[in-house]
């Protein structure tokens, strides 16, 4: 990869420690990937700030990191491990707590936007159709390239870190129209008839399309909240983070549709379900915000959950961004939630706060929660609507 | 066999060889440098001190951080040697400084070999 004489000499290190560091990860993505250069970013989104996964070598990494490193361009950050506030609530130990806050006190040194959500683009950190971005965090990364429009790779932590030092990525993979272009038609022959539908049909797309990019016709609507849900689950269960939706997502109108077609049908989302979901009968976990609630989803728990009452069996956790919680205190939604017995989470989720053995079952709107829930943490796990969930939460059972 | 420098350096070390893609999030116990994924060819070897010889990385990306917790811990590989090396394990080998090659005929190496890499070049002892 082409260096200018500036890069050349951010590699011999005489920018410091952090942008050499940085310099070496990008040069040697550059030359992996065959990128003719670097080429600047619009933003950053850093993934990899839980302690859960970073561990004391994480830690130690980036506080080395840390030292001299600075961003040059607007970086936000992802959930961390537990609610940076609220972590006595959610059962979090206080050694975890110190730690993590170890972690966060590192990024805040390096200029980073202490904002630990999946969900910048809820939050201020929006980018533009056609901006070179480098995010990391699947789910955001296939929200960006798909839903907006932005151009980014699906980056690691460290990767995404090198970018912010350096303002910089190098130009390969999805920052190139070329490589943009969809490849199988996926035709959804079926009805979305609830929110959970919509993780179900990205289990099915990303179990059939995985590494291809799909081009899908056959959805009248959809609104932002239920795109998220989408993203979230169609690059979990497969892994291109970049998919049309005719009449829906933008860039849709440059492609004819591709001659190789997949449908998917009413079965086909039956069996997804039939998949996600594991045999149990009680619930002892309830997860709304995968990805991050956003205020109107907030809104309508808050108009399904009052005046009822959570069961004293059950956990149920709202995660969201922090400002969206305060404007969700000045609105009362916080109160009615917290008076039924629910919790906010804000700064964290299920995927990433250290939650191996706490819960035997968890019930969930998202698709995405429930891999990362049966994978990691060993829970049982039902996808189903906020009504289904509600009800869990209230009875403790699953019908 | 020449291949290319993903992260330079010179290491001498035993092969352990697989045909399989690793994880180094989940696949792998931080630890104990043991491979623990269920059904893979090396579930229950441990990597520590290895020359690890493998097609490429898979999984969560978190697995950069999977390597650098190895090092730290004094339970990873020496060296590692890919056919095509992946931003998993490329980004893993340069935070952790541990010498890296890829574009090598791995098929041409055997579990036990004797392994000289250096920078670019892979020498087998047999």
């Amino acid at each position: 990869m082409y260096l200018t004489k500036e890069e050349e000499r951010m590699l011999d290190g005489e920018y410091g420690h952090a942008v050499k560091k940085s310099m070496e990860i990008l040069s040697a993505l550059g030359d992996i990937y065959g990128a003719e250069k670097l080429i600047k970013v619009g933003s950053v989104q850093i993934a990899g700030v839980s302690y859960h996964n970073l561990g004391d070598a994480g830690l130690e990494y980036l506080n080395g990191l840390a030292k001299d490193g600075r961003v040059r361009v607007i970086t936000t950050l992802n959930p961390a491990g537990m609610d940076l506030e609220n972590w006595r609530n959610l059962g979090i130990s206080e050694e975890f707590a110190k730690k993590q806050n170890l972690v966060i006190e590192a990024f805040r040194k390096m200029g980073i936007i202490v904002s630990c959500t999946c969900t910048p683009y809820l939050i201020g950190n929006l980018p533009r159709y056609r901006e070179h971005i480098a995010w990391a965090e699947s789910s955001a990364v296939t929200f960006a390239n798909s839903v907006i429009g932005a151009m980014t790779n699906r980056e690691g932590g460290p990767s995404a870190l090198a970018a912010a030092f350096i303002g910089k990525t190098p130009l390969y993979g999805l920052h190139l129209e070329k490589n943009r272009i969809p490849d199988v038609h996926v035709e959804v022959n079926t009805e979305l008839k609830k929110f959970s539908d919509w993780g179900a049909l990205g289990y099915c797309i990303g179990k059939n399309a995985n590494n291809r990019i799909s081009y899908i016709t056959g959805i009248k609507e959809a609104s932002m909240e239920e795109l998220k849900s989408f993203c979230a689950s169609v690059v979990t269960y497969g892994s291109k983070p970049l998919f049309y939706i005719k009449g829906i997502t933008p860039g849709f109108e440059k492609y004819e549709t591709p001659k190789e077609k997949i449908t998917v049908t009413e079965e086909d989302i039956k069996k997804a379900y039939d998949e996600i979901n594991d045999d149990t009968d009680t619930i002892e976990f309830v997860f709304i915000g995968c990805p991050h609630s956003s205020i109107k989803e907030i809104s309508q728990i808050a108009e399904k959950l009052k005046g009822k009452k959570i069961s004293s069996k059950v956990e149920f956790w709202v995660a969201t961004p922090r400002p969206i919680k305060q404007l969700s205190d000045d609105r009362g939604y916080t109160k009615i939630i917290e008076d039924a017995g629910g919790k906010f989470a804000c700064d964290t989720c299920v995927a990433v706060a250290p939650l191996k053995g706490r819960f035997k079952s968890l019930a969930t709107t998202s698709a995405k929660a429930c891999y990362y829930s049966r994978g990691h943490n060993l829970m049982k796990t039902k996808l189903g609507s906020l009504e289904q969930c509600i009800d869990a939460g209230v009875t403790g059972k699953w019908e | 066999m020449k291949g290319r420098i993903i992260f330079k350096g010179e290491v001498k070390g035993e092969a352990l060889v697989t045909s399989q893609p690793i994880s180094f999030y989940g696949g792998v116990d931080p630890e104990s440098g043991v491979l623990v994924e269920k059904g893979h060819e090396l579930e229950g070897k441990n990597l520590k001190g290895k020359i690890l010889v493998f097609p490429n990385g898979k999984g969560s990306t978190v697995g950069s951080y999977g390597i650098y917790r190895m090092k730290k811990n004094n339970v990873a590989p020496v060296g590692m040697i890919n056919k095509e090396c992946e931003t998993i394990v490329a980004v893993g080998a340069i935070i952790s400084e541990i010498p890296c090659v890829d574009k090598i005929d791995i098929l041409q190496i055997k579990t036990g070999d004797t392994i000289e890499i250096k920078n670019n070049l892979v020498n087998i002892k047999k």
